[in-house]
């Protein structure tokens, strides 16, 4: 009992965390169908951002993610408007899309080790280290404080989008775009802006990584499934479900982990994946 | 009057003179300067690019020292080297490229068992002399008899590698009984972990758990709840950095009990990890190969280490540089003394010193026996003690990393058990 209730608690946690690295391709994959490959690259700019602000002027690591989100922003609707010009405008965005984010991907790694070598990096914060026990569950702050500042990064979003004027213009950009233009709402500017918010997300998803364990340039790789997963067992476009399947990804993972052996968990998980879209195609919370 | 005819005599005749001229052999003074090249795959990127750009560097040490000495057989030393990316796919392709293609005169290997045994099927056919630099038990398997491997994981490197964190929790009182293994889904990771159950079975312990799990795993707090539930006396761990830094704050996170913990956990070797744990390692009981103790002072080694941690500084890498840097200074080492032995590249006299000999390098006396593994096993077993918080610079004085074992280099007694 005492091992399963530890193994749910861990569970939440860690999915909470995946749902933060999974937010801003919520928003461009999901809404935007931007097949941005690239977005666990930008969570790991986002750690080595973080890493410097932490071992350079000694501030908090979350504190540091969020400090850099309008630098985030500002780059991430820069390399839209590249993606626009290139191929979007000339229709050409599912495959040559596809593959400029994976030169970004690339890129992005390689000037990541020219610029700060292969070295694993990590950040020190006064609370990791210590765990905090309720009843017979003990819960490691370096787990719990990403999970917080993700839940609140993921509800923050799907609040922006769902109250906002703005938010509601990317909902809409999404679902029928010469309706918004109709409307007197320019769809680039939209998705721009849209683009720049999934991008600034990665900042603070990349102090929380970072917060969790070491990072080097070519860790992003290991999230790109996940990510994707995540995004597409929610259901394309939804937020909540895609918080939901971030956490059903990270309690499935733990529970088969801690019982099974955690070779399993990764092909548990996704089979999981595999068994909601055989039943539902649309994901958990897609619209049919 | 130049009409066409002359034309096309002249240019036949200018083109004959080329030909003839590039058909002249070279002169006999130019063929001895031209360089012997060395060719490898290094993981330049990637998870153990760390390590991989340390021994680069250390390489290239060798490189420049050799060559100031005036070279091998009086003829400057080359590299010829690729990023293989700590991506076992990208190994073959690049050995025969360096055959086929660069035709480099002799090879030696990347880091790590994971991109040394793609290249030894190329290797064999071509039957080269493979100096290695950190594979665990390639060799078991292929049982080449020209792959010489630097890394002193003893004649039996399965076994060898964590016999020493056995036989020291034999000698504890009262005697641990049972003992946990844990180990990433990888190759290097599965060998010692094989290895470790093999030591424990023979010395009487009793397994009570006995998981792999995937490389890619972001948490391990649930994988440290599982194995502190089985209740074990030791844990043997089988990790990689990332790994490794999520098993040693995991065990502290949930407080495990165990007595003995360690043992095969690749990173706490590296500066940076060593500082960002910093307290937490103290007790640890981990493998390592080189450690500044004074049972350890080699000739060479000190001198080696100043001129790498100036070569290192801005790149990057460890900055400490003590535990890949010696031993790829070293197996250059090896093939340098062996080339001057034999006065020759010929592949098979090589192999025969490489058997034969006893060379003196940076981490000492390298001897090599069956299958190429070292005579005798040198795996050290450290313990982490009095380390202090956020300090880089502790590492690199004795006293914070003891040698338990073996007898031949130990440098202080066990602490057990290890969280006191």
């Amino acid at each position: 009992m005492d091992l399963f209730s530890n193994a749910i608690v861990a569970g939440i946690l860690l999915g909470a965390f995946y749902a933060a690295v999974a937010v801003g391709l919520a928003i461009t994959f999901g809404q935007l169908d931007i097949v941005n490959i690239a977005h666990p690259a930008f969570v790991i700019v986002g750690s080595y951002c973080t890493w410097i602000v932490n071992s350079r002027l000694g501030l908090d690591p979350v504190l540091a993610g969020v400090l850099l989100t309008p630098f985030f922003f500002v780059a991430g609707a820069a390399i839209y408007r590249i993606y626009y010009a290139a191929f979007e405008r000339t229709g050409q965005e599912s495959l040559s899309g596809l593959a400029f984010f994976f030169g970004v991907m690339f890129i992005i790694e390689v000037v990541l080790i020219l610029v700060y070598g292969v070295d694993y990096r990590l950040v020190t914060a006064g609370y990791i280290g210590d765990t905090i026990e309720i009843g017979y569950v003990g819960i490691p702050y370096r787990m719990l404080v990403p999970c917080l500042v993700a839940t609140a990064l993921t509800l923050g979003v799907w609040l922006y989008l769902s109250r906002t004027f703005m938010g509601r213009a990317i909902l809409a950009v999404a679902q029928d775009r010469l309706a918004l233009q109709l409307m007197g709402a320019d769809p680039v500017r939209i998705k721009q802006f849209a683009f720049g918010l999934a991008i600034a997300t990665t900042a603070i998803a990349g102090a929380l990584l970072i917060i969790i364990g070491p990072v080097e340039p070519s860790v992003g790789r290991v999230y790109i499934g996940r990510a994707f997963a995540i995004v597409v067992l929610g259901g394309m476009g939804s937020i909540p479900g895609m918080i939901v399947a971030a956490l059903i990804l990270g309690v499935v993972e733990t529970l088969v982990g801690t019982f099974m052996g955690p070779s399993w968990a990764p092909a548990v998980a996704f089979g999981v994946l595999l068994l909601t879209l055989a039943i539902r195609p649309s994901g958990l919370f897609g619209r049919q | 009057m130049v009409n066409r005819r002359t034309l096309l005599r002249a240019g036949v005749a200018a083109g004959a003179l080329f030909a003839a001229a590039a058909l002249v052999p070279p002169a006999a003074h130019s063929q001895a300067k031209q360089p012997i090249k060395i060719g490898f795959s290094m993981a330049l990127t990637g998870g153990l690019a760390g390590a991989g750009k340390a021994a680069l560097i250390a390489m290239e040490i060798w490189r420049d020292d050799v060559n100031k000495r005036g070279g091998l057989l009086g003829r400057p030393v080359e590299f010829v080297y690729y990023d293989d990316a700590t991506a076992p796919a990208k190994v073959p392709p690049i050995y025969s490229k360096l055959l086929e293609v660069d035709k480099v005169d002799l090879v030696v290997s990347s880091y790590g068992t994971n991109e040394i045994a793609p290249a030894m099927p190329i290797v064999m056919r071509k039957k080269l002399v493979f100096p290695s630099l950190f594979g665990l038990a390639v060799n078991d398997e292929f049982k080449y008899d020209r792959y010489f491997q630097i890394m002193p994981a003893g004649p039996e490197p399965k076994t060898d590698w964590s016999r020493g964190f056995f036989e020291l929790a034999l000698q504890q009182k009262p005697k641990p009984a049972t003992v946990a293994i844990v180990a990433a889904d990888a190759e290097f990771a599965l060998n010692a972990a094989a290895g470790a159950r093999a030591n424990a079975k023979k010395m009487g312990f009793k397994i009570v758990y006995d998981k792999t799990y995937p490389p890619a795993t972001t948490d391990f707090t649930p994988i440290v709840r599982a194995i502190e539930a089985a209740k074990p006396d030791i844990v043997y761990v089988g990790s990689y950095p990332p790994d490794s830094v999520g098993m040693v704050k995991a065990a502290n996170e949930v407080g495990l009990k165990a007595k003995l913990f360690g043992g095969g956990m690749v990173g706490l070797q590296f500066a940076a990890i060593q500082k960002n744990l910093g307290p937490l390692l103290n007790g640890v009981v981990n493998y390592d190969f080189w450690v500044p103790e004074p049972t350890l002072n080699f000739p060479g080694v000190n001198e080696f280490l100043a001129k790498y941690q100036e070569a290192a500084k801005g790149k990057g890498v460890d900055p400490l540089g003590h535990y890949l840097p010696p031993y790829a200074y070293a197996y250059l080492q090896v093939l340098e003394q062996s080339v001057n032995a034999v006065k020759s590249l010929d592949q098979a006299k090589l192999a025969a010193h490489m058997h034969k000999a006893t060379f003196k390098t940076v981490v000492g006396d390298v001897k090599f026996g069956r299958n190429g593994e070292w005579a005798r096993s040198r795996v050290l077993m450290v313990q982490f003690r009095d380390v202090q918080k956020d300090n880089l610079e502790q590492f690199a004085k004795p006293g914070k990393r003891i040698v338990l074992y073996p007898n031949d280099w130990k440098s202080g007694d066990i602490a057990y058990p290890y969280k006191q």
